[in-house]
């Protein structure tokens, strides 16, 4: 794709410029709706159990996508999104309350993931002054430090014990047998098609170059004029959003936010979905996703049927996860995502090759 | 970099398909969850009926109560060995929730949605079974013999396919209480309770019988955080002589040891579920340094509703005892084998009444109908009005390791009713331990 | 004010344990620039061999000489099998290794030695010092463990700073290149920080043991802690991780008697950001230079 890159004047960059700007918005959009409606196929079909799953891997997109623009365009490595996933499902089960009595889900949601920006924000002004080792360290405490807030409010909430909420039912005019389960995967896939539009956009505008350039060389983007810690504090809150969005989308499904649902296996899950699909990919966040539902569901049913030892059975998908988790990483570190481009490249590099010998 | 925007909206579209592909080749797909109604319900068929349930198989809950299940499966296969009920063979599928909500939301959702159980079997714990008991009565799914005493499963208005099975905890602190202020009359006391559901209502009911001026501190502990040294350090201070505790195993082998490090022994008055002699003392065994280990449990109290699993003239006792040498020789012979097998049986005897076509809603009302006896010490309580289980338990107490009852097995309600000995007998225990169907 | 020493004491023997952890994660920051999140699933790996080794009928010695050559031995297996292929990669991928391994540990464990928590026999009695008619909340267990850790930092600076075994890892660690260029076997140089760092943590294994019951997941809190007394005092210094570690120690011994149980990770996470707000390397860092 060839650039001008003589100098032009402004309006004449605009121009191109704003072409370029809209031609990203409509292909984002085309792909969600295509994507939309994949997933509206495929969630007809699918059984009351499987669409559960489905639902599942929707609201962990919505958080490993978040995550993996932070730490992926961003390298800001975050031990502790569990604990944003935990402000964003506790604010929705409050706000969502014990009765049917309540706002609309959809503003419930957006304020559930508002409040985990505000939350975004401390944390990200924190973590600004820290790097590496020390950034994960500090995360690693805030992940396993904050459901234990809980506890120390029993009554407001709820302790251990959690909150609960009624399931939020689906309208009367799709059927009195219509699942609960399609239900909440449609909610669920519809949050996450709405976080996969910002995030693309947010990756290819002028912020996501902010975030590459500190992520590349902190010096020099400060040198070419970026605010440093201020984009990383950014990059911090829409993560934190998004994380706070998979929370409330967490609590519609289960309809139970306690501490116990985000210990710390929870931001390791997450961490390794960004990992599995590939840094700063958000088709490879929506991989990795599937991939961290799906596997422990394959691995319990391979154990079942083979029916191994209770002790083994019990341990099994935990063990080819961490298996799987080293292996990628020695395997193929830039995770699906980075083996799909380098089999793109290849083929490429195949083409290319051949229309030069043609040429010769 | 740039990358075309059709290849990852491709292989998006790719991925779901072949997870649709995928996920509607492995099973039935389409259709709706759960619910009751056609000529036969999920998990019955001509020749098997399966239940299933979730049970701490790790966590903090593990010592003891994961041996429960794999009593519920040694039992059944024992029926099975005979021959099943009315033909058919019993299933037991058990899934691990080590005691945290979220996960027995989450397995309690593969019982029913993936593996399509005919009923529940002995849900395990009060902070995690009380998470999916709207789910399974919205399903019509009975969930029966939760394996635990919260009041919260005597609720025949609002969720009537669970039933309890072991003595509420409330019942279990009047009845601890009354013998508190009977035989401790004057002394401190300070309850220990587990902080949820199980240690409010044992308090409540402990609240009843001891003078409210008798008790001098009230300590919570969370499960799943060892560190209880403030808690105990606060007991000490306040001078208690007693301490009632509504605990699980772990816990009451904590605060036993806590008990040795402050040098501080005072009189422990247990729930039955955290009071198991030998659960205790495998948890203690570390500790004992030459001295029997039994010993540091010597003298703790407690109630039960089962007869002792050390007193093998009981002929119920004789026959578990004797499915359990033989199907799960390598598990400790204690109470919560026994306590396995117990509500296995009950299950087998609901099932066996329940006819030659069992449906879910006829389970539940052969239990609504009171025919079902049990193997306990007292009757249980089910009708229309009450899904509780068994109404009472005799006073305890672990003397070298082994649980000994005392006196007649006492009976009284969830409210202020009096406490009153019962002479109930379950009678001697059906031919080859297989419940005798309805005619 | 007996509370307060109570809670001292207590929070001395903890720190103890947490010194011990964290200076296994700062032996292998030194050596290798690695954080190793899976030193809690090696350290309750080696627990549970010396558990079993006792529950054969060993005597506690035995068990705990073999929890600690076995840390030795696992330390080692680890680093060349695993951890080599991303010692020069990006931090990212070394976190994902060592979580991974985490998780492939624990359920190693349960595995074999199932879920359920068993009870481990401590060094010496832990009926507390009687004092003035007081029982302290420090026993010789206690006394044992706080000696044993100390003893074991003594020998490693002693061997980093005077002997040329302690040069060459330390020249391994800051210039491989050059090292390799003097002639230094920099990969068994990697190799035996790891495994020094694993006896460290096997160490703080068979310590805690007796306190929390041995079960796969039981020592999380552990590694959640001597975590955070590692980045209080700093990665890049063993005593620095021993300070923090008692800071860590005492710090969750107050919250825990004065606050009550619940808020204590809350406590540890409060401290941590504290001190990195005031000191973003921890405590001991050196004075980092900026290259502008």
């Amino acid at each position: 794709m060839a650039t001008r890159t003589a100098v032009v004047g402004d309006k004449e960059r605009r121009r191109p410029m704003e072409r370029a700007r809209q031609a990203t918005l409509v292909r984002h959009l085309t792909v969600a709706l295509v994507a939309g409606l994949v997933l509206y196929v495929v969630s007809n079909a699918l059984s009351a159990f499987d669409n559960l799953q489905l639902a599942t891997m929707a609201y962990s997109f919505t958080a490993v996508a978040g995550l993996t623009v932070l730490t992926g365009l961003n390298g800001q490595v975050s031990l502790g999104h569990g604990a944003f996933m935990c402000i964003g499902a506790y604010a929705t089960a409050k706000l969502l309350g014990e009765g049917t009595d309540h706002l609309p889900l959809a503003l419930v949601l957006l304020l559930a993931a508002l409040i985990t920006a505000v939350g975004g924000v401390l944390a990200g002004a924190a973590a600004a002054r820290l790097r590496g080792p020390y950034l994960a360290g500090a995360t690693l405490a805030l992940a396993v430090g904050l459901p234990t807030i809980a506890d120390r409010f029993p009554t407001f909430l709820g302790a251990s014990n959690g909150l609960t909420v009624i399931p939020s039912t689906p309208p009367a005019s799709l059927g009195a047998t219509f699942p609960l389960e399609r239900w909440q995967a449609w909610i669920t896939c519809l949050g996450a098609l709405i976080v996969y539009v910002l995030l693309a956009n947010l990756m290819r505008s002028r912020y996501g170059r902010a975030f590459r350039a500190v992520r590349d060389d902190e010096v020099a983007a400060e040198l070419a004029g970026l605010h440093v810690a201020r984009v990383q504090v950014l990059a911090f809150v829409v993560s934190a959003a998004c994380a706070g969005l998979g929370g409330g989308l967490f609590v519609v499904v289960t309809q139970l936010a306690a501490p116990g649902a985000f210990a710390l296996t929870l931001s390791v899950a997450l961490l390794a979905a960004v990992v599995l699909g590939g840094l700063g990919s958000l088709w490879g966040a929506a991989l990795g996703s599937a991939a961290i539902v799906l596997i422990p569901q394959w691995s319990d049913d391979l154990s079942k049927s083979l029916s191994l030892s209770s002790n083994v059975q019990a341990n099994l998908a935990l063990a080819v996860y961490g298996a799987l988790l080293i292996g990628v990483m020695l395997a193929a570190p830039r995770g699906l995502a980075g083996a799909f481009d380098w089999v793109h490249q290849q083929v490429r590099r195949a083409s290319t090759r051949r229309e030069e010998e043609e040429q010769a | 970099m740039t990358r075309t925007t059709r290849l990852p909206a491709a292989v998006l579209a790719a991925a779901a398909l072949a997870f649709g592909v995928a996920a509607c080749g492995s099973d039935n797909g389409g259709g709706s969850s759960g619910g009751g109604g056609g000529a036969s319900a999920p998990g019955i068929t001509k020749t098997q009926v399966t239940v299933g349930g979730h049970f701490p198989l790790t966590g903090p809950a593990a010592p003891g109560y994961s041996e429960i299940p794999r009593a519920i499966d040694a039992y059944f296969q024992h029926v099975n060995a005979q021959g099943g009920i009315n033909g058919r063979k019993l299933k037991m599928i058990t899934r691990d929730d080590g005691y945290n909500p979220t996960n027995t939301v989450k397995v309690t959702k593969q019982l029913v949605l993936q593996d399509k159980v005919f009923a529940i079997l002995g849900g395990l714990g009060t902070p995690t079974h009380t998470k999916v008991v709207d789910f399974l009565n919205a399903s019509r799914v009975p969930d029966l013999f939760v394996s635990s005493g919260c009041l919260c499963w005597d609720e025949p208005d609002k969720h009537p396919w669970t039933f309890g099975w072991q003595t509420d905890y409330k019942v279990e602190g009047k009845i601890l209480g009354q013998y508190i202020a009977d035989h401790y009359k004057g002394k401190k006391v300070a309850y220990f309770l587990q902080n949820d559901d199980f240690g409010t209502d044992g308090a409540a009911g402990l609240d009843q019988y001891v003078p409210k001026a008798s008790v001098v501190t009230r300590q919570t502990y969370e499960p799943g955080n060892t560190d209880i040294g403030p808690q105990m350090a606060k007991i000490k201070a306040s001078g208690a002589e007693v301490i009632a505790s509504f605990s699980i195993p772990a816990y009451t082998a904590l605060v036993t040891l806590a008990g040795v490090k402050l040098d501080y022994h005072p009189q422990l008055v247990v729930s039955n579920v955290g009071a198991d002699p030998t659960t205790l003392t495998g948890l203690l065994k570390a500790f004992s340094k030459g001295k029997a280990p039994a010993s540091l449990i010597d003298g703790v109290r407690s109630a039960y509703y089962l007869p002792s699993g050390d007193d093998t003239s009981n002929p119920w006792i004789a026959q578990f005892k004797m499915i359990h040498d033989k199907y799960i020789p390598k598990l400790p012979w204690d109470g919560n084998v026994l306590y396995g097998e117990a509500l296995a049986f009950t299950f087998a005897e609901a099932l066996a009444q329940a006819g030659q076509n069992p449906t879910r809603q006829g389970i539940v009302d052969v239990l609504e109908s009171g025919k079902v006896k049990g193997p306990g010490l007292v009757p249980f309580r089910y009708s229309k009005d009450s899904h509780a289980g068994f109404t009472g338990e005799a006073q305890s107490v672990i003397k070298d390791g082994k649980l000994v009852e005392e006196g007649k097995a006492l009976q009284t309600d969830d409210g202020s009713g009096d406490i009153t000995p019962t002479d109930f007998d379950p009678g001697q225990p059906p031919a080859n331990m297989i419940p005798a169907g309805s005619d | 004010m007996t509370r307060f020493i109570d809670l001292t004491l207590n929070g001395i023997a903890n720190g103890a344990i947490y010194a011990a952890v964290a200076l296994s994660l700062v032996l292998i920051w030194r050596a290798t620039r690695i954080l190793n999140f899976a030193q809690a699933g090696m350290l309750m790996i080696t627990t549970f061999i010396a558990w079993s080794a006792i529950d054969h009928g060993a005597s506690y010695w035995v068990g705990f000489a073999l929890a600690l050559l076995s840390g030795l031995v696992l330390g080692a297996v680890v680093e060349r099998t695993v951890i080599r292929p991303v010692e020069g990669a990006p931090p990212l991928n070394a976190v994902i290794v060592t979580l991974g391994l985490l998780v492939l540990l624990q359920a190693i464990a349960g595995m074999i030695w199932g879920g359920n928590p068993h009870s481990f026999p401590p060094a010496f009695s832990i009926k507390g010092y009687n004092i003035a008619d007081h029982t302290v909340l420090f026993s010789p267990a206690d006394l044992f463990g706080v000696l044993v850790v100390a003893a074991v930092m003594v020998v490693l600076l002693l061997l980093f700073q005077r002997t040329s075994l302690g040069l060459r890892m330390r020249a391994s660690a800051f210039e491989p290149e050059v090292a390799r260029l003097l002639g230094v076997r920099v990969g068994h140089m990697f190799t035996i920080g790891w495994a020094l760092a694993s006896l460290a943590g096997s160490l703080a294994g068979v310590l805690v043991a007796p306190n929390v019951f041995v079960a796969p997941n039981a020592f999380d809190s552990v590694l959640v802690f001597g975590f955070t007394a590692a980045v209080l005092g700093g990665l890049e210094s063993p005593p620095g991780a021993v300070v923090g570690g008692v800071v860590v120690g005492l710090a969750l011994s107050y919250v825990s008697g004065y606050a009550g149980a619940s808020v204590v990770t809350l406590g540890a996470l409060a401290i941590l950001v504290a001190v990195l707000m005031i000191r973003p390397s921890g405590l001991f860092a050196p004075a980092a230079a900026r290259r502008v």
